[in-house]
């Protein structure tokens, strides 16, 4: 019985707990609304190819180039997102117009492009996407991502877009 | 002296050999073009050349010119990096540009940067050797290479390219090993007191 009661330290402690998590503003509010914008990579524009076709898929594919784009703040999906792909695979350089293509999002915000399959190029396994404000009926800020494959032999390529209102 | 010559020579010849037979191997060379497989062959070539400079000026090919084939194959070295950086440009300038810039988001690059610049002041010094000071000669030459070195090993390890593990892993070691006993033998630092 004694362990339930509530002892003068118990309500002294955390009291004193309560009082200092809310003077620091350390607390974080349980809303969507804290969803941040992603960032443009370094390197990410590199050999960008501005207004790469929409196309069913780039080359003979074989590999999948998958992700959601989304609203910063509340992490509304967004439909009709126009996100370009370029990477170094089996069938060309990055540089090369047969490396670039693109494709539109989903009502639910999902994307996915097929491509050839992406093979390690100066140094890294990794994969160019990109969201161009210039190309899309705007509203949201151009992002340029530079996303890394965890291994070479990696099939696909999962990326998350999370742009920012304009 | 002739077959402990001959034994080196055998070695050096092989730790430029076999590194690049395997490289050869490579799957990523059916996918690149000519101009990216010079330049990343180029930078094997300058790894190996690494383990040459630092067993000539080691003494220890008694009885052969060693001096003079050393700056000979400190040019080669340079013409290696040159072809190496050079030929990445021209496969992807933009790539290329934000390494020189220290702006590349690959972490080799750095080190690849920081080695190139550190080849071209051991060059430059040597090159002005008899114009310079005898104490900044010799210790900025011996500091740029320990920097090369080092650089250079680091660089080549993280990157993700056509040399095989075990033997980019060996010529490493290899390269390591011999630059810290020429190191030691030349002994720069006698040159603070």
């Amino acid at each position: 019985m004694a362990s339930s009661t509530t002892t003068r330290r118990t309500v002294i402690s955390t009291g004193g707990a309560a009082l200092l998590l809310g003077a620091s503003g350390l607390t974080i509010p349980a809303r969507a609304q804290s969803l941040a914008a992603t960032p443009t990579m370094r390197g990410g524009a590199n050999n960008y190819r501005p207004g790469a076709p929409i196309v069913k898929r780039i080359g003979k594919g074989g590999f999948w180039t998958t992700g959601t784009v989304r609203r910063a703040g509340d992490g509304a999906p967004l439909e009709g997102r126009r996100i370009q792909v370029w990477a170094h695979t089996i069938e060309g350089h990055e540089r090369d117009q047969r490396s670039h293509g693109a494709t539109l999002t989903d009502k639910n915000g999902v994307f996915r492009i097929e491509m050839p399959q992406i093979v390690p190029a100066f140094g890294q396994p990794h994969g160019h996407l990109a969201y161009d404000a210039d190309y899309n009926d705007g509203g949201f800020e151009t992002v340029f991502l530079r996303p890394l494959m965890a291994s070479a032999s990696d099939t696909g390529l999962q990326v998350e877009f999370v742009l920012r209102p304009i | 002296m002739a077959v402990r010559n001959a034994l080196i020579l055998i070695v050096l010849g092989l730790a430029f050999a076999v590194p690049l037979i395997a490289a050869g191997q490579s799957p990523l060379l059916q996918w690149r073009e000519p101009i990216y497989i010079i330049a990343g062959f180029s930078g094997i070539v300058g790894l190996a050349f690494l383990l040459v400079q630092s067993v000539l000026i080691a003494d220890a090919m008694p009885g052969i010119p060693a001096r003079r084939i050393h700056v000979w194959t400190g040019a080669g070295l340079v013409c290696a990096v040159v072809v190496h950086v050079a030929g990445l440009w021209i496969t992807s300038p933009p790539d290329v540009v934000d390494v020189l810039l220290f702006r590349a988001p690959a972490p080799f690059s750095v080190w690849g940067a920081v080695a190139m610049w550190a080849v071209f002041v051991a060059a430059f010094l040597a090159a002005a050797r008899k114009r310079i000071d005898l104490r900044i000669w010799r210790l900025g030459h011996s500091m740029a290479v320990t920097v090369v070195v080092t650089s250079t090993v680091v660089h080549a390890w993280l990157v993700q390219g056509t040399m095989e593990v075990f033997t980019k892993g060996a010529l490493c070691i290899m390269v390591l090993g011999a630059s810290a006993w020429a190191l030691r033998k030349r002994r720069a630092w006698r040159m603070l007191r």
